[in-house]
């Protein structure tokens, strides 16, 4: 076992630190775009030295690297230490871009995936539908072909940033005649066009970041499919063997514990430091040992990556493990917050979890941990995972029903 | 960057493993956890000869002068199959005069250690429950107190005992110690209660340094031996819900087992890392060390203990019985949470040393 990155990678570091030393922040008239504009013109020079988009060929606008996850995580540390961009986030990134290459057609490549990870195209993903969560492939948003396009209606829901977004990309039912998981397609369309009804809902927080997404014959052209007609299923599960992240995902539970553990320091209880609370500090070092059982798990799954070895149950863990330990998080907070989690949440600075002057965005945090852990599977889905795909369990009565 | 087993640590931990599946099957278990002969001379000759008896000492004294996480996945293996022996006692009182004693001390007890021709053991917890170095109360240069929880101490024949001011002392026991068996939970570690009454006792020249890493050595190797024993309770829990019919089904299609079952996972598995990465500390990054090893035996320790609250309910009416092999288990996980300090002291100890 050795942790260290050794003196090739170390100075592959020096490289990356003296990229970003010259680069960013951004100089003369770039220095004067707005953010947006500066984050993009940023992301074209990262690409350019070969530190961004590393898994996309050049053709469509990557940097075309070969696969080496310890230069990738050395990349995300020093750009997270330089506070520099990195290719723009979100689920046109981390979703769609690795769909359109390993399914895509070429021209739908050249269009977008260029676009979506400078940051200049914004997706959200068309998938819950009021009576397909959990059970998404019971999803009932129809489109019928009509000439040249498909013609889109029924209703979306949660769609995170439908609001903003230029695109959607959509999972709709497109053979009535199919079984439920046959009869989808993978569609693309245009978010700025009529016929389309973007309802922002209010979320806990007070918030409004998901949406109701309504369609009422919605054109989108016949060729906006990914993949084959009623493939839309398998499209949709696919995901690319890119450089796997498996350490930031525990880089990011340090940074909550860090968070926590300020917030321990500088709120008090009976007058005296919090932190000297003996519960507390129970408390505290019980949930940091799930935290360094996260942070070491990233990096046996790193080195099985990097073996070319399968690492197991555990890769089907991290998402639960992670969201508890978040849910972990905003329980120790609301008890160091004491009456300062009487506070109105949507007052907060988001994501800022600084002291107890920020109780707003703590308590945003109590609510938002509850978000991440539903989103994208709940709790009792990542368990139905792991139970039987990890120890092998049967498999739902109920969710295979549809077999029967 | 490389954070996995070797091919010589895999093999090492097959080689063990296969040992066990042989020599300790459940039934065989069962026989020396019932028995009343509180030590199987048969089967700790057979560990001897896989080269388990000194692991940590150096080669130069005989021993197979391995690492930290090498005695750790040896460990694991032995608590996946709830090992009985003095297994953690000899490991521990082989580092401890390695690192601790002088040439002669070194000389006369190692190889004999490495070998199994002489058996070692510690003798650190106290019996007001104290377990830790600055905490020792036993001392004199003819030793006096009680020390309690000393693992095999009746079998022993050299005992490192941890002394007033936070030092080593060996001591050969005979006149001057009385050695009463502890009637304790865990069968498969069977532990002694020893008076001395002016001792003679031998100091360790580095004793105190030999001390503080020993005892982090043990808080890791209970962590390690901790990942085992929930990892199969846990696997006995899911082979049972795969047999077990109820309702015209096997119980493992019943959701909430499954979603049981599916924490007992998430408690266990995700925690293999971090006994490993105590361990992996303990030779390679000694700053992180300390903290971490309590860490480690805090959480583990803790994890194993509650996977073996569910794995019993998990198998009904069985699980609470004698018979079942879960009880086994089940007091090794009550052993390795409460010997050399509760998760609650260890946690308070990583605050502590992280300044909190
Ligand atoms: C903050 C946030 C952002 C989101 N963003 C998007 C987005 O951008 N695009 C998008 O398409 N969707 C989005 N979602 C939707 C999200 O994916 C769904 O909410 C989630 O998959 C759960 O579906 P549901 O809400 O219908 O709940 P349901 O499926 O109705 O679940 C309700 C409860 O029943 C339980 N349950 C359901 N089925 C089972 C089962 N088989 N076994 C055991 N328990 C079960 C669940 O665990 C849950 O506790 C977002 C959600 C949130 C909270």
């Amino acid at each position: 076992m050795d942790l260290s990155y050794g003196p090739e990678y170390e100075a592959f570091r020096g490289e990356v630190k003296a990229f970003l030393d010259a680069e960013w922040p951004l100089k003369g008239d770039e220095a004067k775009l707005d953010l947006q504009g500066q984050a993009v013109a940023f992301r074209k020079k990262g690409i350019a030295a070969g530190y961004l988009a590393r898994s996309i060929p050049r053709h469509y606008g990557g940097s075309e690297q070969e696969a080496d996850s310890l230069k990738a995580q050395v990349i995300r540390e020093e750009f997270a230490r330089a506070r520099a961009p990195m290719e723009a986030m979100g689920i046109g990134t981390m979703m769609l871009v690795p769909t359109l290459l390993e399914r895509g057609e070429e021209w739908q490549r050249e269009r977008w995936v260029e676009d979506t990870v400078l940051g200049n195209t914004a997706w959200c993903q068309g998938y819950s539908e009021p009576g397909a969560g959990s059970d998404l492939a019971s999803l009932k948003t129809k489109a019928e072909l009509d000439g040249d396009d498909w013609v889109i209606n029924g209703q979306k829901i949660w769609t995170s940033g439908a609001q903003h977004a230029d695109f959607m990309f959509i999972l709709c039912r497109t053979e009535p005649g199919e079984k439920k998981h046959g009869g989808i397609s993978y569609l693309l369309l245009d978010m700025k066009q009529p016929g389309i009804d973007v309802r922002p809902l209010r979320q806990m927080t007070g918030g409004a970041d998901f949406n109701e997404v309504f369609f009422s014959d919605v054109r989108t052209p016949k060729d906006w499919i990914v993949g084959k007609r009623g493939e839309g299923w398998l499209v949709s599960r696919t995901t690319l063997k890119h450089e796997r992240n498996s350490i930031g995902n525990a880089a990011q539970a340090q940074g909550t514990f860090r968070n926590i553990l300020k917030l321990a320091k500088q709120s008090t209880i009976d007058g005296k430091p919090a932190i000297e609370n003996p519960a507390i500090r129970q408390r505290l070092a019980t949930l940091e040992g799930y935290v360094q059982a996260h942070v070491y798990s990233g990096y046996r799954q790193m080195t099985a990556g990097l073996r070319g070895e399968d690492a197991g149950m555990i890769q089907l863990m991290n998402k639960l493990h992670s969201t508890n330990i978040g849910q972990e998080v905003a329980k120790i907070a609301v008890d160091l917050l004491g009456d300062g989690a009487l506070t109105d949440p949507s007052q907060g600075a988001r994501g800022l979890f600084a002291g107890p002057e920020n109780a707003a965005g703590w308590v945003g945090q109590y609510m938002s941990s509850l978000g991440v852990a539903i989103a994208g599977g709940t709790g009792n889905i990542q368990r139905n995972v792991i139970a039987e795909r990890g120890l092998g369990l049967p498999r739902d009565y109920f969710a295979d029903a549809h077999k029967r | 960057m490389d954070f996995g087993l070797s091919e010589e640590q895999q093999l090492l931990q097959d080689t063990v493993a296969q040992f066990l599946a042989n020599e300790n099957d459940p039934n065989q278990l069962r026989a020396r956890f019932d028995a009343e002969e509180p030590h199987d001379e048969t089967f700790w000759k057979g560990l001897m000869e896989l080269g388990l008896g000194g692991l940590l000492v150096p080669e130069e004294h005989g021993g197979a002068g391995l690492q930290m996480i090498d005695a750790a996945l040896v460990a694991e293996t032995m608590g996946f199959a709830a090992a009985p022996g003095p297994f953690l006692g000899h490991t521990l009182a082989g580092l401890a005069i390695a690192l601790g004693g002088s040439e002669a001390h070194k000389r006369a007890w190692l190889p004999k250690l490495a070998t199994g021709d002489a058996l070692g053991t510690v003798a650190f917890g106290e019996e007001d429950g104290s377990w830790l170095p600055e905490q020792w109360s036993v001392g004199g240069d003819a030793l006096t107190g009680t020390k309690c929880h000393v693992p095999y101490g009746a079998q022993a024949d050299v005992i490192v005992v941890g002394t007033k001011g936070g030092g080593l002392a060996l001591v050969a026991p005979g006149d001057g110690a009385t050695i009463e068996l502890f009637e304790g939970v865990d069968r498969t570690r069977r532990l002694y209660t020893v008076r001395f009454d002016g001792a003679a006792a031998e100091a360790l020249p580095d004793g105190s340094d030999a001390a503080s890493r020993t005892r982090d050595a043990a808080l890791i190797l209970l962590a390690a031996d901790a990942f085992g024993g929930a990892s199969r309770v846990l696997a006995m829990s899911v082979e049972y819900a795969k047999t077990r019919e109820q309702f015209g089904v096997t119980i493992g299609h019943f959701q909430a087992l499954k979603h049981q079952l599916a924490n007992m996972a998430l408690e266990t598995e995700p925690a293999r890392g971090l006994f490993w990465y105590a361990a992996h500390a303990f030779d390679e990054v000694p700053e992180d060390c300390e903290r971490m090893a309590a860490l480690a035996k805090a959480h583990v320790t803790d994890r194993f203990m509650h996977v073996a609250r569910e794995a019993t309910e998990a198998h009904g009416g069985i699980g609470f019985t004698w018979e079942c092999d879960v009880q086994m288990w089940f007091k090794r996980a009550l052993f390795d949470r409460a010997w050399l300090g509760t998760p609650g002291t260890h946690r308070e100890r990583a605050a502590q040393l992280a300044g909190w």
